[in-house]
């Protein structure tokens, strides 16, 4: 591409300063939090209002240049990489809370909003929105929505999903349109807003989020149990769901996570056990109390080697820290750290565990594993090195395998990252042909021209199925 | 931690500075980079401008995208790796651990190997880098010119002619708040030992810098009197020079090297305990000489026995000394035994140094002796952790993102209603100043090193109690 018309048309939409052809943004928009993976765009644009976006959105589809939309390009499956270049729309100048309606509970923001500014504004205002993923500080709720993500809270409270109300959104035709409202009810028609959530920037370009507030729980406990056997630990997850309890958090991580995670927060962790379980209980201190109790017997009849209820919020506070930091703190292991978010039916989680390891033994490759055990979102994270291409290999062999594994125990390729590039060969293997034609029915429906992030989620061809040893 | 290492791609770049980075930048470190965006918010030049190339994630993947081939390294290339303060923010938060400061300092030195300089900014740069700062006697003669010019009413007649009129406004700004210069440096006027009051504790040896020791000469000689009433014996050995940091900020890394040798050799021969600094920018530099001369055999260890006994004023006071008592109606000639009785007659605040806060990891201990103050109260400014713009020459050199950070630092600091705006590096204070200047709310807030601020207001010397 050269300086065209297509360039001056998108300059005199945004401006002189906001769009930009040269090496250095197109170097700078390359990439995102998913290793190996770099495409150059042709252009970047940092559009300031709907209606630009629309305005660029028109030019794009009149030229047939593809556009990938992003907020900070911290994902974790390649989803916001341009593979077939054309233009990067970064969100990050559209980023104000337009409305926090306290009569109604939602809050009506634009998509560049970083989630951890919006997070702490809604609490100070005495309210509560409680997707967290990990990467909250710099993650955008526009990128949140795009590839719904989840946290440490989803088993209790949801994830983004369950907290997106409505959307005003630009479609591939440059044409805007609004999706739910503020509305607890609305079934109109086919719900295009739950649509939208999740569909990594494939479908429309998320312009406006209508997001619903919750009151927070007045009380909120925290603990840790250690563990010395692995299997007593994800056994414990199972029996505290059985027990009719649903606790807010409820975080796993092994040994060599552990090691890394204490490493780089110097929490004093204990380095001698195997798995360690992060719990946390809210709602009234009453029943925050007697779960937190109930618990800890839990704990230990599952011989739990030590049970520690964080004495104050401070202490909280550091442990909850240490989970977030477990996906970066490995990072520390070796150059390269590819983290997968397979996920499985939370009774199944101890065989997850066992099958992680087995994988990884197999392939003689290192993988730690964490994650929100109590809505079975597991994190199996391979430390390796991108210039070893032998030992990649094996890595994302043992990887197939391990989305095979997954889906025999009923459970899913991607809990929260989003398909991308990285599992685009694995989809099938978990919806089927019959679905995966019809999402591609979908796409069609919304995107024709293949214009809107193109490349993810639908890979080119299928990959073959790893037949298991054991079957 | 691999047990196998993996090296450097193997290609052979046409483009000079391309070659030169692929030489001098530690490929692991590029590589440990793993995209994850941690640092975006910690950046201040990210902060103000909204954009990834501004960001150190966004600076890491050029200079990848040079070493790699990806990109040829053009004028925009090199501006952008200037715009970066250096702040070293990011390295605290980057869970990976990725040396950011050792990737910039490489490329900037790289870029200053095929630097095509005019001959003003070459001749500048040759009389400052190597013919000032390394040589104190030279420092002093400058300080003297300095002195002269103020004295003189030359600079009266200067401001009032409009001489100034002809430099650019930055540079204006910065001669109008510039402390007087000092004729004698702390070695003149306090000799180079001086006694601990009461039982020794240590003996420590000050680190007086070369800008410090002639536009804070005071701040100094506050430093050693500050250093022995908590019960060091401090030494003050002539033969240091310039830490060097100016230097390898600037891509001047050998000169940077030769200075550090210099300095090694001086404090080994004072052979003492700890070597104090009371400048967060030269501290960072001297907590690192071990990596500076890491692959330089005949002195890497000798630079890790320096290394290690490296450490902020604030620092070895709270941890080592007996930190005295401080009163802020001390410094009105209160009694001492009316001081506790008295409510906070004073709020202060403070600017964290970044590099005594990202590199030295020393941010806690001046808050714990400004806490300690009677009669004054103690207001964090929000986002106090964070880069005033000062950044070493930064704020000569890119004085327009410098300019903007000051800004909004202000806003900050206004809001604290602070009497006193600390700080513990010679460049935030001068910042400060200038911010207090530009954007400050009138004659009732004053900037002042911590170390000024604490000294005067001893309530019960160390020595005494």
């Amino acid at each position: 591409m050269t300086e065209t018309a297509l360039a001056s048309k998108l300059r005199a939409i945004v401006g002189e300063r906001y769009y930009r052809e040269d090496m250095e943004a197109r170097v700078a928009h390359s990439y995102d939090g998913t290793p190996m993976l770099q495409a150059l765009p042709d252009g970047v644009v940092y559009p300031s209002s709907t209606a630009e976006v629309a305005a660029v959105m028109k030019v794009l589809a009149e030229h047939r240049v593809p556009l990938v939309s992003r907020g900070s390009g911290s994902n974790l499956c390649g989803g916001t990489v341009p593979l077939e270049g054309g233009i990067v729309m970064v969100m990050h100048r559209m980023n104000r809370i337009l409305e926090v309606d306290l009569e109604n509970l939602t809050a009506t923001v634009q998509p560049g909003l970083i989630t951890a500014e919006f997070i702490a504004h809604i609490e100070s205002l005495g309210l509560f929105y409680p997707p967290d993923p990990s990467s909250m500080r710099i993650s955008t709720i526009g990128g949140n929505i795009a590839e719904c993500s989840g946290g440490l809270r989803g088993l209790k409270y949801g994830t983004t999903k369950d907290y997106v109300i409505g959307l005003e959104a630009v479609l591939a035709s440059g044409e805007i349109i609004r999706t739910g409202g503020k509305l607890m009810k609305d079934v109109a028609g086919y719900d295009l807003t739950k649509l939208l959530v999740g569909s990594e920037g494939t479908l429309a370009i998320i312009t406006e989020a209508t997001l619903k507030l919750v009151p927070p729980p007045r009380a909120k406990k925290t603990m840790l149990a250690m563990y010395r056997d692995l299997y007593g630990a994800a056994r414990t997850v199972s029996r505290i769901i059985e027990a009719r309890i649903i606790p807010a958090t409820l975080e796993f991580m092994d040994n060599p996570t552990i090691r890394v995670v204490d490493d780089f927060a110097k929490l004093g962790l204990p380095l001698d056990m195997e798995a360690i379980l992060l719990i946390e209980q809210d709602g009234d201190p009453e029943a925050v109390e007697r779960d937190i109790a109930l618990i800890e017997e839990i704990c230990i009849a599952e011989r739990a080697d030590r049970v520690q209820v964080a004495a104050d919020r401070e202490e909280a506070e550091r442990l909850l820290t240490a989970r977030r930091s477990a996906f970066t703190a490995l990072a520390r292991l070796r150059p390269t750290t590819i983290l997968e978010d397979a996920t499985v039916p939370r009774s199944k989680i101890a065989d997850m565990v066992l099958r992680i390891n087995e994988i990884a033994r197999k392939y003689n490759v290192t993988i730690a594993t964490f994650g929100h055990a109590g809505d079975g979102n597991l994190h199996p994270t391979a430390t390796t090195d991108a210039r070893d291409h032998d030992e990649v290999h094996r890595v994302e062999q043992a990887f197939a395998e391990i989305f095979e594994a997954s889906i025999e125990l009923g459970g899913t390729i991607t809990g929260e990252h989003g398909v991308g590039i990285v599992k685009a060969p694995y989809l099938e293997w978990k919806v089927g042909t019959a679905g995966l034609d019809m999402m591609k029915g979908i796409k069609q429906a919304f995107d024709p021209h293949r214009l809107l992030n193109p490349g993810k989620l639908f890979a080119k061809e299928t990959r073959k199925r790893v037949v298991l040893h054991h079957e | 931690m691999s047990s196998q290492t993996f090296g450097k791609p193997d290609i052979e770049h046409a483009n000079p500075l391309a070659r030169t980075m692929l030489k001098k930048l530690d490929y692991d470190q590029l590589t440990n980079c793993m995209r994850c965006g941690f640092c975006l918010p910690a950046c201040p030049t990210f902060r103000e401008t909204g954009v990834e190339p501004e960001s150190p994630r966004g600076r890491i993947a050029l200079m990848k995208a040079v070493v790699d081939g990806v990109m040829e390294p053009d004028q925009a290339f090199e501006d952008q790796m200037n715009h970066c303060l250096g702040c070293r923010a990011c390295e605290p938060v980057c869970p990976a651990d990725v040396k950011y400061g050792q990737l910039i300092e490489q490329t900037r030195d790289a870029i200053e190997d095929h630097a095509q300089h005019g001959a003003v900014v070459k001749g500048t740069r040759k009389l400052f880098f190597r013919g000032i700062f390394p040589h104190q006697s030279r420092m002093k003669l400058l300080g003297k010119s300095l002195r002269l010019y103020q004295k003189s009413g030359l600079q009266k007649v200067a401001r009032g002619t409009g001489v100034m009129k002809l430099f650019p406004a930055h540079m204006r700004e910065m001669e109008q708040i510039l402390p007087e210069a000092a004729s004698k440096g702390v070695v003149e006027r306090l000799g180079e030992r001086y006694p601990a009051k009461g039982e020794r504790i240590a003996t420590v040896a000050l680190f007086r810098g070369c800008i410090m020791d002639v536009l804070f000469a005071d701040t100094n000689v506050n430093t050693v009197k500050l250093l022995s009433e908590a019960g060091f014996d401090v030494v003050i050995p002539k033969a240091q020079g310039c830490c060097g940091a100016l230097h390898a900020h600037s891509g001047e890394m050998d000169q940077a090297r030769e200075l550090a040798r210099v300095n090694v050799k001086a404090f080994m021969d004072a052979g003492v305990d700890y070597i104090v600094s009371n400048a967060g920018g030269c501290g960072a530099l001297l907590v690192e000489y071990d990596h500076l001369l890491h692959e330089d055999e005949s002195w890497a260890a000798d630079a890790a026995w320096f290394a290690k006994r490296v450490v902020d004023i604030s620092t070895i006071l709270v941890e080592k000394g007996r930190v005295p008592a401080f009163a802020e109606a001390a410094a009105e000639g209160a009694v001492p035994e009316a001081v506790a009785s008295i409510g906070a007659s004073a709020t202060i605040t403070y600017q964290d140094s970044c590099h005594l806060r990202n590199v030295m990891k020393g941010s806690v201990a001046p808050r714990k002796l400004m806490k300690s103050v009677a009669g004054a109260q103690f207001c964090e400014m929000r986002e106090s952790d964070r880069c005033c713009g000062s950044a070493g020459i930064y704020n000569v050199t890119q004085p327009e993102m410098a300019g903007q950070i000051l800004e909004h630092k202000m806003e900050h600091a206004n809001a604290t209603g602070a009497q006193y705006l600390l700080t513990s590096n010679p460049g935030c204070l001068l910042q400060m100043k200038l911010g207090i200047d530009k954007h400050g709310r009138g004659g009732d807030m004053k900037a002042m090193h911590i170390v000024d601020y604490l000294y005067e207001r001893i309530a019960t010397p160390g020595g005494e109690a």
